[in-house]
């Protein structure tokens, strides 16, 4: 609750602030200062101590899983702030708006993260939507920023539309908005409610890119300037997720045998989908797109096996990926060349940006000692602990191994073949906030229980 | 403490070579470092062996309930002394090698001996998991920075190979894991797991295909001879003398004692595709005109042969193959340093460009023919003794009723063996001496020591290998009645 209001706040003295200061740095020193203050109180509320008392009358739960996942939620946006936040100074003129559109989608995330009513949740995915929309499209003279907003748009209004009509939907059934009260009364689900958690299934699934419902994201990401494809595709991504593994858990975890081959094949088509495409890409940029939808067909394990490790899981999920495709990014925005070629011999020329690269690629395809092996790990553990549908699990490593494809071919492009990219002019601060996150991914990979431990203390 | 200090030696002192940029100092530094690992594993050997010295735990990850447990039992002292001898065999023989950015290739190269050490001495399934990835990484860049043209493409073949046999084992150490009485991934709980016939038969693959992409068994070897040949030769002798044997110890600690139904049920299948590997790769070899690739057929036929007296699932086939182990991976290092002199002398590995070294290189031409004629085992050298024993052990395994067929068809690659060594010998070293060959050096110093103490070696295995085999002994025998006394099995094997 301490974040929610703050977040909310600091957005609108963001928009302020654009009109007040005129130095950009101010309003960078102002939005990474109130990223924090953002972090602390959200890790006070952790430990008890809140400063807004308010009654949401059970629509929402502040528990240590959204708790949790805020915090990492800030942590990520706190370090992309200090990688990225300067290069959002390119994309156009209104800098402290662009910054203030990320504080309303933090807000949209706390709200979808802690969602207890389906009406929050609706009010949280479209908090979160609407402010993405506009930073797609924020590089306005770009054809193809424009392009991928509007295309955004439309299929992003059918989706909630969707979600909208299987919300209703459940009102009619159930007569309640309250996730926890969908199966309150006895008896065999309905035609109405069954049509409702499809409909939910489907637009969740377009939301966080799942096959078939993905076919927005390589060209939004694409087309959308990069320092805010670096935050699409991390933390909003991850808390929708999130969102959409609390809604199932809560309102049709019951019915969940019902319901888990669906989520079974979906996982293994976005698996599918997003490795195979990636394998063909000729730009890193669009190649780390297909990438995120390939690491969302990992995630997706977790909403299929629904148990503790899966939730755990996925917050370390959530964690290890966010820090890893940050950085990358963050490293991406900075080269001039988006093609794999563009990397040739950069570890010759900024040897410690290509040890980190390399160190978040690792993550990325799930190389023991790093975040993303673990991760990857407790979701396997997850699903094989389920003890259905084991086909899903060996389908899902063989598509593991195929990742390893196109995120070595960047590897290889930096260490092994020659070349001579354009001169590329980072500060010593930038790189060694990216020194600090690899160390922080590989501490994580060997420590996983420093974040885990916070869930259960 | 023993055990830690092998993984910890050749860690920190790699990390630390990333940061020593002269060549020369680095080249000592990892020198240094491969002979005060060799020290710490020849005290563990024959001084300090009391338990309190080679076991170490410690909580590692409590919630997955696995911990950093790591153990030097007898085959653990094995597989780590080839490794602590392994490296400065390697270092010293190649000292002359020059390497771009020399820090990071030796940095590398100690990173992999780490990463192998914890493979051979981790009693948990997820530690040795980490450690099973960790010394492929490494590898990966070691082939892909510094070796012949095709490097980035073999190597990378290399690399998904081993890795999709490795998630496919993690799979199974997971299945493998809910199935303990205490869900743990510690070896004993393993050795406990209470899994049905059925579950054993899929288990058995996901593992058993990690194992055999690393040893190489055929069909599974395809990536072996390219990677071997495009590898820089230091890199060549790791992966050939030390790493192959991860394949080997994995099915000995981690996959017969695990699930010993399967691995009896499906030993036959096994067997036979090694018999079959043995004689395609040794027909290979016969054929073969190129050094390098010769000598990585020969392996994989080497290699099958340690494969099959695994499966006949005896006391003195064990023996046999660990002690084999120890000596294929003297016996081809010393190969591939013939090999790298040939080539570096000449800028040829042609067998058919090739000819009369031994009256321009006596040194080298007496050296290479006593370790060929270890490698096809003949009397008085040491793979005649770890040849003979898994033989022995073959031809009597109650695991199978073909032992006869077995023993002959394994028999007939010993013969193929013998053509293609003696063949390579006499193209190699006599006959008339070739155009490319006239101004031929003898070897230098450092290569006529390592030469000099793998001979050595060769000759004190093969007459008095009794100290081994009594290191062995226990390990060889926990192995085998894992199986043999399996209450479901153990009509079959009679006592």
């Amino acid at each position: 609750m301490n974040a929610l209001i703050l977040s909310a706040v600091i957005g609108v003295i963001m928009m302020f602030g654009g009109v007040l200061l005129k130095q950009k740095s101010a309003v960078r020193n102002i939005a990474t200062a109130g990223l924090l203050v953002l972090l602390i109180v959200n890790i006070l509320e952790m430990y008890g101590t809140s400063f807004f008392r308010i009654n949401t009358e059970g629509m929402m739960h502040f528990d240590r899983f959204s708790l949790l996942f805020n915090s990492t939620a800030f942590f990520s946006a706190f370090l992309y702030f200090v990688l990225s936040a300067r290069d959002m100074e390119k994309v156009g003129n209104y800098y402290a708006e662009y910054l203030a559109l990320i504080f309303f989608i933090l807000c949209g995330i706390i709200l979808v993260s802690a969602s207890r009513s389906l009406l929050i949740l609706f009010l949280g995915i479209e908090i979160i939507s609407i402010p993405l929309y506009i930073l797609t499209g924020s590089d306005k003279r770009n054809l193809k920023s424009n392009e991928a907003s509007l295309k955004y748009f439309l299929l992003g209004s059918f989706s909630t539309g969707l979600m909208l009509m299987g919300i209703a939907l459940i009102y009619g059934a159930t007569g309640s908005f309250g996730t926890e009260q969908v199966f309150m009364k006895d008896g065999k689900p309905g035609v109405l409610l069954i049509a409702g958690m499809i409909l939910l299934l489907f637009s969740m699934a377009f939301k966080v890119s799942a096959a078939p419902f993905h076919f927005w994201t390589p060209d939004v990401y694409d087309g959308a300037p990069t320092v805010f494809t670096s935050f699409m595709a991390t933390i909003v991504k991850a808390a929708v997720f999130i969102a959409f593994i609390r809604l199932f858990n809560d309102a049709f975890g019951a019915i969940q045998p019902q319901w888990q081959i669906w989520v079974a094949l979906i996982t293994a088509a976005t698996l599918f989908i997003g490795n195979i495409t990636a394998v063909f890409q000729q730009s890193v940029k669009r190649m780390l797109a297909y990438s995120s939808i390939a690491q969302a067909g990992f995630m997706l394990l977790s909403l299929f096996a629904m148990n503790a490790d899966a939730k755990e899981g996925l917050l370390l999920y959530a964690t290890a990926y966010s820090l890893a495709t940050i950085g990358i990014f963050a490293v991406l925005i900075k080269m001039s060349d988006y093609t794999f070629e563009g990397f040739n011999g950069l570890a010759k020329q900024q040897p410690l940006i290509a040890a980190t690269t390399t160190i978040f690629l690792l993550s990325l395809a799930g190389i023991p000692l790093t975040a993303g092996f673990i991760s990857k790990f407790y979701m396997l553990k997850a699903a094989v602990l389920t003890g259905r549908h084991f086909w899903l699990v060996i389908f899902a490593v063989l598509m593991a191994a195929v990742s390893v494809y196109y995120y070595f071919r960047v590897i290889q492009a930096m260490y092994f073949k020659e070349g001579q990219p354009k001169e590329i002019l980072v500060s010593s601060s930038f790189k060694w906030t990216l020194v600090a996150l690899a160390g922080l991914i590989i501490l994580l990979g060997i420590f996983p229980s420093l974040l885990l431990n916070w869930y259960y203390f | 403490m023993i055990a830690v200090l092998l993984i910890l030696v050749p860690l920190l002192t790699g990390l630390a070579a990333f940061f020593i940029k002269n060549e020369k100092q680095v080249r000592s530094w990892a020198l240094l470092s491969s002979l005060a690992t060799l020290v710490v594993s020849i005290l563990g050997l024959a001084v300090l062996h009391d338990a309190s010295y080679l076991a170490y735990k410690t909580e590692w990850m409590g919630a997955l309930n696995s911990s950093f447990s790591v153990k030097l039992d007898g085959l653990g002292q094995v597989l780590c002394l080839l490794n602590a001898v392994a490296f400065p065999l390697i270092f010293i023989s190649t000292w002359r090698s020059t390497y771009r950015n020399a820090y990071n290739f030796f940095a590398l190269m100690l990173l992999t001996q780490a990463g192998m050490m914890g493979v051979f001495l981790a009693m948990d399934a997820l530690l040795f998991y980490f450690f099973w990835e960790l010394a492929l990484i490494p590898a990966y860049f070691l082939c892909s920075q510094w070796g012949g043209p095709q490097r980035i493409p073999v190597t990378f073949k290399f690399f998904v190979y081993t890795f999709l046999g490795s998630l496919l084992m993690l799979v199974g150490l997971l299945y493998i894991y809910f199935h303990t009485p205490d869900n743990s991934f510690d070896i004993t709980s393993f050795y406990k797991a209470a899994l049905t016939d059925k579950e054993q038969t899929w288990l058995f693959w996901l593992l058993f295909i990690a194992f055999a992409v690393k040893m190489p068994i055929f069909p599974f070897h395809t990536w072996q001879p390219d990677t071997y040949e495009q590898a820089p030769t230091a890199m060549t002798m790791v992966l050939s003398g030390v790493m192959v044997k991860m394949g080997v110890f994995g099915l000995l600690r981690w996959l017969l004692p695990v699930l010993p139904l399967s691995s009896y049920s499906w030993g036959d299948t096994v067997s036979s595709l090694a018999v079959a590997g043995m004689i395609y790769a040794s027909l290979i070899a016969i054929r073969q005109d190129d050094l390098k690739r010769l000598v990585a057929y020969s392996s994989i036929a080497h290699i099958g042969l340690m494969c099959l007296a695994v499966f006949s699932v005896n006391v003195i086939g064990m023996q046999g193959v660990m002690i084999q182990m120890f000596n294929h991976g003297i016996n081809i290092i010393g190969l591939w340093i013939a090999v790298e002199l040939i080539e570096r002398q000449f800028g040829t590995r042609k067998l058919s460009e090739l000819g009369g070294l031994a009256q321009k290189a006596p040194g080298l031409a007496i050296f290479f023919v006593i370790i060929a004629l270890a490698n096809i085992a003949l009397p008085l050298t040491n793979a005649f003794v770890g040849e003979f024993l898994m033989f022995t052990g073959i031809f009597t395994s109650q695991a199978t009723k073909f032992n006869i067929w077995f023993t002959v068809l394994a028999g007939l690659c010993i013969i193929f063996a013998a053509v293609y060594t003696l063949n390579l010998i006499r193209k190699v070293f006599y006959g008339n001496t070739s155009a490319a060959i006239a101004d031929a050096k003898d070897i230098h110093l450092n290569e006529k020591f390592v030469l000099g103490v793998i001979v050595a070696l060769v000759f004190w295995l093969g007459i008095y290998s009794q100290p081994f085999l009594g290191v062995t002994n226990k390990a060889s025998t926990d192995i085998t009645n894992s199986i043999s006394e399996n209450p479901q099995l153990q009509r079959i094997f009679k006592k």
